[in-house]
């Protein structure tokens, strides 16, 4: 019986005890008159009996799935002979990786021992034995729960307040898993960067003009010395990000303010959700629209004026980028600019201002934050956009501000690091996660900086 | 003053003679429903030395008829008071007056309105021009989310009022001193006008609407945001500001209307009941509408 079968047996058994306390508190209020009134409406004393049916069981279930493998695997073990298990570390890791592999009755990479064989059929039964007895310890603990609070339903019982503050604790846990995720990926990050720094100088990193990550493989061998400055893709990052915004911003700021201030109802219905169909759009369409239309147009028409325009190029990724990221301005623009009070428009039209000046002076500067708010998303998004970028701009990362040649982007660079096998203690792997961190201190910066402007230059209508 | 009292007494007596509109009393017990009112306008609408004239001015929202056949004068320097119970029209009509219902889509508007010799709803008139010399102050205090000195400077930056900086800012003072909030906030003018108080903020669009000098200033309830202190100040306000500008002001507040107006007009149902000097609409009614509301008996 697979253990996450309990998981439905226990649903359908909190699902009874709700039944089971309803009605037990409908039959308390039945039977009395005005003093027995109940204190919550029955269907929490219901939930209350299901939630404490379920929870202390689904608590016992993960603490004994997440132990449950670790402590098997450990008494497996005791069973093959000293002689196997006194061997190096990264040698008693492959034997665990074999007896793991016999379990799921995977092909081992090696000749079966006999002994390993024994040891996984003994994981097996201790296994089964396992599932029982958990069965066996979440069965009894929801009864036991749900009959305590059953028996306990009183009317004057506070049934609604428990319930709530369950539910509070719930609302608790889900906004820490965000949070400690967070911090996780921040910190994983962080310690590989470290152990890159340890290999790499950080000034070489920040200030170095030259990306070349390939490494040497014998000492000998002439060319790929491995240099990690990465001015250069930072550099292909923000030329890219900013054809990208300056695409976007004025096309995505206008178009709202045509939808919101000018265009009929009629239109806005069709027209907002039209252009909201962009975000829509897979980054990977884009990426071959810009590399196999936008790339070799811009090719062409700078062929016709005499420039040398190279087939990939920051300028066909940075158009095509910023029409991808158009509805993240427009539609969050419009919305802060339909949020501004129609009472700020009739003051201003009632002083004689144009629907013009109305909206320069007195819609924009109040929608600002918002209008912001949309560009920060929008630019994040352009800086850790990379299907666009592999396709359009290229591979090389050129330390140039002419936007018709190939360049590269950080998230781009951190995929061609990463993708295939790859020896984890070579700084051209983990060059990829100094260049996370970069990237993830840069938007962060940028966060507060927008923050802050958005703070200043707020101005309240409230 | 005396002018404008002299035109009272020399007004047009409207074409109900005092006979007609007299109503025949009914009992109490007699409901509203079995009695047909007449619902001309009784009273005095017109005034010899007018500074707005609307004549048959009827308002539609879509299907409905918001505003039935109105004609009404106002007066130059006169407080006129516009009342009645909600719903009435009383509203939608002096957003005829600068044509603020332009900005509903589904509102129309026929008769002809004039400011003066202009007829504004001309298809020639525009709009923009019109507002600057009819001015508006609305029923919620609505500042714009800027500075009090930007707030009040508005209006003469856009129509170029002010040729330069020391000459805006001598704009700005006087019209705020004109508001009577020149000495509550002048040091501190970089501030927010959304940081005044209630009663700040409504004399803060009053001096706003002064700035670009208009002729008639209308207020949609410019003090039912506000406590009794400031609706007092503001009362005071408006009968200062009678000197320079002709002011027409919707109100609910009956002792208000008879406070600071000099002719009072009773709206009901999309219906002009009866129009005339406050004094006499207040003491001595003429119509049984005008007579129910007043009295506290409906409304």
């Amino acid at each position: 019986m697979s253990p996450f079968s309990f998981l439905v047996i226990l649903l359908a058994a909190s699902s009874f005890a709700y039944m089971h306390g309803k009605r037990r508190a409908f039959s308390l209020t039945g039977s009395g008159s005005g003093s027995s009134r109940l204190h919550s409406l029955p269907g929490y004393y219901g939930m209350l009996t299901a939630l404490w049916c379920a929870l202390p069981a689904l608590a016992i279930f993960v603490f004994w799935m997440s132990c449950s493998e670790w402590v098997l695997t450990d008494l497996a073990m005791k069973t093959l002979p000293a002689s196997m298990l006194n061997v190096p570390v990264d040698q008693a890791n492959l034997l665990v990786n074999d007896l793991h592999n016999l379990i799921a009755g995977h092909v081992a990479a090696r000749d079966i021992n006999p002994v390993l064989q024994q040891a996984a059929d003994h994981y097996l039964a201790m296994e089964r034995i396992s599932y029982m007895a958990l069965a066996g310890i979440m069965s009894a603990s929801a009864l036991f729960f749900s009959a305590l609070v059953y028996k306990r339903i009183r009317p004057r019982m506070r049934a609604r307040n428990h319930v709530e503050r369950i539910i509070q604790i719930a609302l608790v846990l889900c906004s820490t898993i965000a949070i400690i995720t967070t911090i996780g990926i921040v910190l994983s990050v962080l310690f590989e960067s470290i152990r890159f720094f340890q290999q790499v100088p950080l000034t070489d990193f920040l200030f170095g003009l030259k990306w070349s990550p390939q490494m040497a493989m014998r000492a000998d061998q002439a060319g790929s010395s491995g240099s990690f400055g990465a001015i250069p893709v930072l550099a292909g990052t923000f030329m890219i990000s900013g054809i990208a915004l300056a695409v976007a911003v004025p096309v995505g700021l206008l178009s709202a303010i045509y939808l919101s201030e000018y265009a009929s109802s009629h239109v806005r219905t069709w027209a907002k959700p039209t252009m909201e169909i962009l975000a829509g759009v897979p980054t990977v369409v884009y990426g071959f629209f810009a590399a196999l239309v936008v790339a070799p147009f811009i090719r062409d028409a700078g062929g016709l004026f005499g420039l040398d325009v190279s087939s990939e190029s920051g300028l066909a990724a940075g158009l095509v980028m910023g029409i991808m990221i158009i509805p993240f301005v427009s539609s969050l623009s419009d919305d802060v600019i339909n949020a501004v009070p129609q009472t700020l428009r009739d003051g201003s039209y009632a002083l004689g201002a144009t629907r013009s000046e109305t909206i320069r002076k007195v819609v924009i500067p109040a929608a600002l934050p918002g209008i912001v708010g949309g560009i920060l998303l929008a630019a994040s998004r352009a800086i850790g956009e990379t299907m666009i970028v592999v396709m359009a701009a290229g591979l090389s990362a050129n330390l140039t501000a002419n936007p018709l040649q190939a360049v590269t982007t950080v998230t781009v660079q951190i995929v061609t690091l990463l993708v295939g096998d790859q020896e984890f203690d070579s700084p051209k792997t983990l060059a990829a996660f100094a260049l996370g961190l970069l990237l993830f201190t840069i938007t962060l910066i940028l966060n507060v900086i927008a923050l802050y402007v958005v703070r200043k230059y707020r101005e309240e209508y409230e | 003053m005396e002018s404008m009292d002299a035109s009272f007494g020399t007004s047009e007596v409207s074409f109900l003679a005092p006979e007609d509109v007299t109503p025949e009393y009914v009992s109490e017990a007699d409901t509203a429903g079995t009695y047909v009112e007449n619902r001309s306008t009784v009273g005095e609408q017109f005034v010899d030395d007018a500074r707005m004239t609307c004549r048959d001015v009827n308002v539609y929202y879509g299907d409905k008829h918001a505003i039935k056949n109105i004609s009404i004068d106002v007066g130059r320097n006169e407080v006129l008071a516009m009342i009645g119970p909600s719903g009435c029209g009383k509203s939608t009509f002096l957003r005829c007056l600068n044509r603020m219902n332009d900005t509903v889509d589904t509102c129309r508007v026929s008769g002809d309105i004039f400011l003066d010799q202009l007829n504004i709803y001309d298809k020639s008139v525009d709009v923009v021009p019109l507002r600057a010399q009819v001015g508006m102050v609305f029923q919620k205090p609505n500042p714009f989310p800027k500075s009090i000195y930007d707030n009040v400077a508005y209006g003469p930056k856009i129509h170029g009022l002010a040729s330069s900086k020391s000459e805006l800012d001598g704009v700005v003072e006087s019209s705020l001193k004109k508001a009577g909030l020149w000495k509550e906030v002048n040091d501190r003018l970089d501030q927010p006008g959304t940081g005044l108080s209630g009663g700040q903020q409504q004399r803060l669009c009053i001096a706003r609407a002064i700035a670009v000098r208009p002729e008639v200033i209308l207020m949609d309830e410019p003090c039912s945001a506000l406590d009794p202190i400031a609706t007092a100040t503001i009362e005071n306000l408006i009968s200062e500001l009678q000197e320079q500008f002709t002011i027409v002001i919707v109100t609910h507040n009956m002792q208000q209307a008879a406070r600071v107006s000099q002719r009072t007009a009773y709206f009901h149902l999309g219906d002009l009941i009866e129009v005339g000097s406050t004094d006499r609409v207040f003491t001595n009614p003429r119509h049984r509408l005008t007579e129910d509301y007043i009295t506290g008996r409906f409304g």
